[in-house]
């Protein structure tokens, strides 16, 4: 079950190694790790409650700070809010008040942090590719495999809701591949990604390349412990996608708009989407390539070179 | 539209944390800049929420404005989308807040 997203509920989640054909079901493992997860936000708010009784004035200001924050929206949810601080320090009899504080997506980003650590402590560099299906990540990976191969050793999650068809294609291009089929869940979660990387065993300093899901919106939300995401954008998409996703785009470090061989043949205003990416994401580098003919790939392959240094200083510190 | 997975999370940290105690009222705090409808999380919930311990619980949702510092001229400004500029035209901010999504306080019936 996914229990985010509402995406995968009741669904099987596997995870398949496509170099020796071992199957792993996830669900059980998964569900697991949501009960352990659920077990540690138990003590977590017990230790609240208790905290609540004896320091509950800096609670009260912890509240009050987050009233100053909000003044605007002063309306009647907001009036509530109000309320339970008074009942909370005045008067005990109308319910006892819990102060929970807990992130919603608070075990995704904790076991995203775990993989961060994991990918640190190997020097590992990992990125998380998203865009729309059929916008050619996977082209790029098998590209990027086999002009990489002598440079640097290169695995691959791929997360697909089903078929190890691209986890096929990752082999024959030359590397190692998981395929972690996520049933009818709509994106990849932390948990999916280590499980993954438990039978992927990359090396150290190695790069690990996680496919996500084709899909804008979701995977937005859910860290995977990876050092940068990777949009992709194709120019057989719309220029205002970046507009029409902007969660996604703001939470890149760089697009890479795709398939440039084609652009004689589409009506495709490539300035107009560098620009709209970078109204979203002022930040953002973009790097335009085509993964068939191979036009722009040393931009990119530079980019990953200066991010496999960036992983190796963050390791150090 | 993962507001009712979401949702469903929501129901199971309270829910979690109630130890099967009756909750009377779960206050949110939903940023408007943080991918998530609010007014989708309350029309989840009571489907949600029915047959647990949060059934017929009153759901009290904060929005929380999105708002930004300016790193050019150093104005405070409230942000309506990811992507608004500074009114001054500069891109270069800070975004102060706007992205929670957290569960802040769940009320307990006396019992407890």
């Amino acid at each position: 079950m996914c229990g985010h997203c509402g995406c995968g509920d009741g669904a099987k989640i596997t995870a398949l190694n496509v170099e020796t054909g071992k199957a792993i079901e996830m669900s059980g493992e998964t569900h697991a790790g949501h009960t352990h997860g659920h077990g540690h936000e138990h003590s977590h708010v017990h230790d609240h409650d208790h905290d609540h009784d004896h320091h509950h004035h800096d609670h009260g200001h912890d509240r009050d700070d987050h009233h100053e924050h909000d003044h605007v929206h002063a309306d009647g949810s907001h009036d509530h809010g109000h309320g339970h601080s008074h009942d909370r320090a005045h008067d005990h009899a109308a319910g006892a008040i819990v102060e929970l504080e807990a992130r919603v997506l608070a075990k995704n980003d904790a076991l995203a942090a775990k993989n961060r650590a994991w990918f640190a402590g190997r020097e590992i560099l990992a990125l998380n590719l998203v865009s729309s299906p059929g916008a050619g990540k996977t082209t790029l990976l098998e590209r990027t495999i086999r002009d990489l191969k002598e440079e640097a050793p290169l695995y691959v999650l791929e997360g697909d809701q089903a078929t190890v068809n691209d986890g096929m294609r990752i082999r024959a291009a030359g590397a190692p591949a998981v395929q972690i089929n996520t049933g009818t869940g709509c994106h990849l979660e932390a948990d999916m990604v280590a499980r993954g990387l438990m039978e992927l065993k990359p090396t150290p300093g190695s790069m690990v390349m996680i496919e996500n899901v084709g899909n804008l919106v979701c995977p937005a939300l859910f860290d995977l412990g990876e050092r940068a995401k990777v949009v992709i954008l194709s120019v057989t998409e719309g220029e205002d996608k970046p507009l029409k996703y902007p969660h996604m785009f703001h939470a890149a470090e760089v697009m890479i708009l795709n398939k440039v061989d084609l652009l004689p043949h589409v009506d495709f205003d490539v300035e107009q989407a560098i620009a709209n990416a970078q109204e979203v994401n002022p930040g953002i580098e973009v790097l335009c390539v085509s993964a068939r003919s191979g036009d722009g790939l040393d931009g990119w392959y530079d980019w990953l070179r200066e991010q496999r240094e960036g992983a190796r200083a963050a390791s150090l510190l | 539209m993962h507001e009712l997975g979401i949702t469903r999370n929501i129901v199971a940290i309270v829910s979690d944390a109630a130890k099967g105690r009756r909750v009377r009222r779960v206050t949110l705090e939903v940023g408007a800049l943080s991918g998530v409808m609010s007014e989708a999380i309350a029309f989840c919930f009571d489907m949600v929420s029915k047959g647990t311990v949060l059934e017929g619980a009153d759901l009290d949702i904060r929005e929380i404005e999105g708002r930004a510092r300016c790193s050019s001229c150093g104005a405070e400004f409230p942000m309506d989308t990811l992507y608004a500029p500074c009114p001054c035209g500069s891109r270069q901010i800070e975004r102060l807040q706007g992205e929670e999504l957290k569960i802040k306080t769940m009320e307990l019936e006396e019992a407890a």
